[in-house]
């Protein structure tokens, strides 16, 4: 089977890799470069567990094959945290209890980062609407959007983290 | 086992070139929200896949001569993002951000959502309301069709195997015009539509419609422009007597099936509510309060 050379930035850092083309980009990141954070959750584009960042957009890694990454850069739960520093969207998830079983976290995280990205004062409907493709079947959403309408209020400067 | 292979051809010509020579079952991919969820579960088996996204102004949005032309391959939360489009074309901007999550927004394109040829697409009852057209490229050149042109059959369209949509284009708006689009789910997100029902108007300073399209999604093997709808509209003022006759011509026009989203009787009766529900507020956009 022919393996197709792809280079794309992932998570700030330059990346090749080879992959078959019927392999998603969550089948390339989880197996071909080890970043098992992303999850596979339905992978039909349903649960958001696979979100990753594709040149500033949310996205399903599970709905994007991994060819199609060529020349594109990639943002994935690996990528949010500063060294030992959480981004203020995983410290307001522990703090508020904002998971459970943790498997939808990771998508989640990085849903909410693209909200905050795009939009840091969201109000709650926002927050609601723009994380409904993100299926947790655990916490019944309350923290979760406390935790982001907190972490909202972090990067805009009006609370510490 | 078969095996795939996947080219991103830099023109359209390309593109087409590849797709005349396929042998075997050859798929065209732009955003890839339905293409890679029929692909892992097996209901397609493509040879090919050709991605039309490094094309050259498959992704975008242009104005033209007071018109739009968009990018086939253009994501839905781009349309959403383009401020004049969504001024001059709410009804079919609001369709298009219907479609999935924010995480599908982000890929979902118009040519995918129209060559997916669900009866339930939602964008599509809006863009044929909006008398949109669609530039098909292939062998013996470019032809342009009206979008209810494209899809003959769920799962079908008229498109031959070696004809891609480059582009979609939306024509110029006289004053006083308005559209929208509505659909009927059981919760708020994150679902297929049970009906669909597109409308467009223009008005005269006197707030009568002197031009008019509706059409109706999921209420039939294709999504439908209910010309009749539209009849019950032009001349007419928005009234009871006029809603009650586009109640009557939406209804009268489907064709629907019982399934787990709506029985058929159910099905009909929303299409009727919906038409005239849509018709209210593209008149409301087009002025008919001011």
């Amino acid at each position: 089977m022919s393996r197709t050379h792809v280079s794309a930035v992932i998570n700030g850092e330059p990346r090749d890799f080879l992959c078959e083309p019927q392999q998603t980009l969550l089948d390339v990141l989880r197996d071909e470069l080890n970043l098992t954070g992303s999850k596979e959750g339905c992978g039909s584009g349903d649960c958001g567990a696979c979100s990753v960042i594709l040149d500033g957009r949310l996205v399903c890694s599970c709905l994007m094959l991994g060819v199609e990454a060529e020349g594109h850069t990639i943002e994935t739960i690996e990528g949010l945290a500063t060294g030992s520093k959480l981004h203020p969207v995983q410290q307001k998830f522990l703090e508020h209890a904002a998971l459970q079983c943790g498997f939808c976290t990771p998508g989640l995280l990085v849903a909410s980062k693209a909200l905050l990205d795009r939009n840091p004062n969201p109000t709650e409907t926002e927050a609601r609407y723009w994380l409904a493709g993100n299926l947790c079947r655990c916490t019944g959403y309350d923290k979760v959007i406390r935790a982001v309408l907190d972490a909202a209020a972090v990067i805009r400067g009006e609370k510490s983290a | 086992m078969t095996t795939l292979t996947y080219q991103a051809p830099a023109t359209v010509q390309d593109a087409v070139r590849i797709l005349a020579g396929a042998s075997g079952v050859a798929k065209v991919l732009a955003g890839g929200t339905d293409l890679l969820v029929q692909l892992r579960s097996g209901r397609v088996k493509p040879d090919l896949i050709v991605d039309t996204k490094k094309i050259p102004g498959m992704i975008g949005i242009r104005e033209v001569e007071g018109g739009f032309v968009i990018g086939a391959a253009t994501p839905g939360a781009v349309l959403g993002e383009h401020a004049a489009l969504e001024k001059a074309w709410p009804g079919v901007v609001e369709a298009a951000n219907l479609i999935g999550s924010t995480q599908v927004q982000g890929r979902a394109s118009l040519a995918g959502n129209l060559c997916n040829a669900s009866p339930a697409a939602d964008s599509v009852p809006a863009l044929i309301a909006a008398k949109a057209t669609c530039v098909i490229v292939g062998p013996k050149g470019q032809r342009e069709a009206p979008v209810e042109s494209i899809v003959i059959g769920p799962g079908r369209t008229s498109l031959t195997r070696d004809e891609i949509i480059t582009e979609f284009h939306l024509p110029k708006r006289p004053p006083r015009s308005g559209d929208a689009y509505l659909r009927f789910i059981p919760r708020t997100e994150m679902d297929i539509a049970v009906v669909g029902a597109g409308v467009s108007v223009t008005l005269d300073a006197g707030g009568v419609c002197r031009d008019a399209r509706v059409s109706l999604g999921a209420v039939a093997p294709t999504p439908l422009l209910v010309p009749e709808a539209a009849a019950a509209l032009i001349g007419h003022k928005l009234n009871q007597p006029t809603l009650d006759a586009l109640d009557a011509a939406a209804r009268k026009a489907c064709k629907p099936i019982d399934d787990k989203r709506g029985t058929i009787d159910y099905r009909i009766k929303v299409a009727g509510v919906l038409a005239r529900r849509a018709a209210a507020i593209a008149f409301e956009r087009a002025g008919a309060h001011r």
